[in-house]
């Protein structure tokens, strides 16, 4: 039954919650449910007592009765639980503050998330500005430090400060990847897509998109590699002072995180055992359709928006236009 | 009298087991385990001879008691060595009469037998002849069954695995229930447990337990959570019993209390007065009042008293409270009594600022000060999204408080929300 156990699934994390607390909770509900697991009967031990008063008629006739007696030391109740620890690992990590898609890997599950994250998976992230003030934390529950106006601002400026901010993150994704940019090398690269940074680096948006604007609030969706919540929320920053106004973020909640999407999380009421194995089975399962091979780093290069997952050949030429677009005019009007 | 001969000696060397293995229980020092061990690789020498005698042969008698003889010797010897060394070792007066008396009795069973040769047996007491004796002795059959080997039983050990089939004490506890793997966790809690002597300690109390309407399946629950229990006092723990049902608490009430709060009899009957006295006090009630609220919660009475006071200056000051209102939630739900500071007032501020919620209607339904921060709040959102959330019993399409709180998922879907339970999943994944 533990086998069933080992794998990876996602939950979805409340805001206001440390992901330690929710790893927590999830290992004691993941141990109850393994531990409630009915376990094998109380080992019976042979034991020959002696009859009172016994003489030996024959040679062999020793009056002694046999009891299979229950041996106690292996009762669950003086032994403990069967099982007792359970390693359960995070993924990339959320801040208590921001909510979303976590992913969590139990026993073997711990070596491929290693390897997941070694290789450039980009997260997709929802993030709800407020414009008009500005905070020390740049989160709307920070100490005020400057207030502005934002009548000005319209759907285009901020279209056009996105743009903007995008190329230039472009740019810096072709400067991380230690490549020479002249050499055939890097077209070849630049067409599979597998231009990146290579481990660590800054963090870098792929991808910026408003999804909602009604002022003062604007939602926009960024898709990322290496980042932090806390750039996140910079960024939101940065596009206010873009904007000759102010913002600050109200909320950050990612929607997906490599392969596993919003859809495939769990919420707080199905952190049980049950539900996490039918998460890992169908994780299992999605894994064997899709042919995922973590050696190969192509699949998780540069994913576009959250539309176009399934299609692979339709991304790879859409990233290459991407690229050609915004190196030869960078920073659109 | 051959018969009745070795009657003496199969009683004398069960009796004499027995004891060991009471004295083995009881204390786990490690002389006496070792002088144990000892013994027990001398009878292990003794048991791998196979012996076949018949006992109503007359000419056998005399070889077989030939041969037996010094096997009687030698367990006097034994006795002698163990008696030496629990001179030596033992504090107790009372168990060094024991093993004078059983020696009496050996030595007049010893006795009786007119043919007992005296030759290569040594009466010095000393451990050096323990070891000379011959491995190849025959012995009888009777001889092989009682002496029976005990497994090797550690003279310390991090855990009560290894003693719990010796033990009969241990073993009684874990029928009935007790956890004992939680136990051995704690400090000290072990090696008491394994001090304590079944008919003289556990027993009484367990029977004391019974008499004042404790069921039998809560035993198990009351000593894993307060093991203490078995070394009380007898006399006070009837004491507070008796103070309880002076204070009008009936007998079943006195049962339930002890059953949930399993530390409540180890408290002196002055700690259980002013703590009354307290909360009769500092909440205004009357008797028959807190009668029902330390009814409902027995753990009032266990803990200690700060963190309540702080939690009454809390409702009055921070959350601004007035006294009846605290009253009436105090007696409604005596659990925010003791509920974390920190989360009451996070819960209150979320109530209060955000659903917008008055004073009168949170003293109205005080459960919701009892429900979890997450759940309050996603609920809430949900309705709100809806454009239900609406708290106030004048207006129309009203939402009481409790049921808001209290009903479970799918009924607070279709009746409150009026909507699917997916759609309430759905709609937690986007806060």
């Amino acid at each position: 039954m533990f086998r069933r156990v080992e794998g990876l699934f996602c939950v979805y994390k409340p805001s206001g919650v440390h992901w330690k607390l929710v790893r927590d909770n999830i290992e004691t509900k993941l141990l109850k449910g393994l531990n409630a697991a009915p376990s094998q009967p109380c080992p019976q031990e042979v034991r020959f007592l002696a009859q009172p008063g016994g003489d030996a008629e024959a040679p062999k006739g020793l009056t002694l009765s046999v009891a299979s007696v229950p041996a106690l030391s292996k009762h669950p109740l003086v032994t403990g639980p069967e099982f007792q620890y359970l390693q359960v690992g995070v993924g990339h990590r959320l801040d208590a503050f921001s909510s979303g898609v976590l992913v969590l890997a139990v026993g073997n599950g711990n070596k491929i998330l290693n390897d997941l994250y070694r290789t450039r998976i980009t997260r997709v992230h929802l993030v709800f500005h407020c414009l008009g003030s500005a905070t020390d934390d740049f989160s709307h529950m920070g100490h005020v430090v400057e207030r502005s106006t934002y009548g000005h601002i319209t759907q285009d400026k901020l279209d056009r400060v996105l743009a903007m901010l995008q190329g230039a993150n472009q740019k810096s994704l072709l400067m991380y990847s230690n490549v020479d940019m002249r050499s055939q090398e890097a077209y070849e690269m630049a067409v599979q897509g597998l231009l990146g940074p290579d481990g660590k680096s800054a963090p870098i948006l792929t991808g910026l998109r408003c999804i909602r604007f009604e002022p003062p609030n604007f939602t926009i969706e960024v898709q990322c590699l290496n980042e932090t919540q806390k750039y996140l929320r910079k960024v939101v920053h940065e596009i206010g002072l873009e904007l000759r106004s102010t913002a600050v973020c109200k909320g950050v909640r990612r929607t997906r995180d490599g392969p596993f999407t919003l859809q495939d999380a769990l919420t707080r009421h199905h952190w049980t055992a049950s539900d996490i194995m039918q998460a890992i089975q169908q994780y299992k399962s999605s894994k064997k359709n899709k042919n995922y091979s973590r050696s190969k780093v192509k699949e998780p290069g540069l994913h576009p928006l959250e539309e176009n997952t399934t299609d692979s050949q339709h991304f790879y030429l859409k990233d290459v236009s991407d690229i050609v677009l915004n190196q030869s005019s960078p920073g659109q009007q | 009298m051959p018969c009745s001969f070795f009657l003496c000696r199969v009683t004398m060397a069960s009796s004499c087991a027995q004891l060991c293995l009471k004295c083995r229980s009881l204390l786990c020092s490690k002389t006496v385990a070792t002088t144990w061990q000892h013994s027990t690789q001398v009878r292990h020498c003794r048991t791998v001879t196979p012996v076949i005698t018949k006992v109503l042969n007359g000419s056998s008698f005399f070889s077989g008691n030939h041969r037996t003889s010094p096997a009687s010797q030698r367990w006097k010897q034994q006795m002698f060595c163990y008696s030496e060394l629990s001179v030596k070792h033992l504090a107790t007066e009372a168990k060094e009469d024991k093993f004078k008396e059983e020696l009496s009795r050996a030595d007049v069973v010893a006795y009786k037998s007119p043919l007992l040769p005296v030759n290569e047996i040594q009466m010095p007491l000393d451990l050096d002849a323990a070891a000379e004796f011959s491995a190849l002795e025959e012995i009888t059959h009777e001889e092989a069954v009682s002496i029976s080997v005990p497994a090797a039983i550690p003279p310390s050990s991090t855990s009560l695995r290894d003693y719990v089939d010796k033990s009969e004490t241990l073993s009684k506890l874990v029928q009935l229930g007790v956890n004992l793997w939680k136990l051995e966790q704690r400090p000290n809690v072990g090696t008491m447990l394994l001090k304590l002597d079944f008919n003289m300690d556990v027993a009484p109390r367990l029977l004391f337990l019974k008499h004042i309407g404790v069921e039998e399946s809560h035993i198990g629950y009351i000593i894993t959570h307060n093991p203490f229990i078995l070394t009380e006092d007898l006399e006070s723990l009837q004491a507070r019993v008796n103070y309880l049902k002076s204070k009008k608490f009936s007998s079943e009430t006195v049962a339930s209390m002890v059953s949930r709060a399993p530390y409540l009899l180890n408290f002196s009957v002055k700690r259980l007065d002013n703590r009354l006295g307290f909360y009769q006090q500092q909440l205004n009630l009357s008797a028959s009042n807190t009668r029902n609220i330390i009814a409902r919660l027995p753990r009032l009475l266990c803990g200690s008293l700060e963190p309540v006071k702080e939690n009454l200056k809390v409702c009055e000051i921070e959350l601004g409270f007035k006294e009846n209102e605290i009253q009436h939630i105090a007696l409604t739900v005596p659990k925010v009594l003791t509920a974390n500071k920190r989360k009451l007032t996070q819960l209150f501020d979320f109530i209060h600022n955000t659903m917008k919620v008055p004073h009168h209607l949170i003293t109205k339904f005080p459960q919701v000060l009892n429900t979890k921060y997450l759940r309050v709040r996603e609920r809430h959102l949900f309705l709100e999204f809806l454009g239900k959330a609406q708290y106030d019993p004048d207006l129309p399409n009203y939402i009481s408080l409790d049921r808001l709180v209290s009903l479970p998922d799918e009924i607070f879907c279709t009746e409150l929300a009026l909507a699917t339970l997916e759609d309430f999943y759905l709609f937690q994944k986007t806060l």
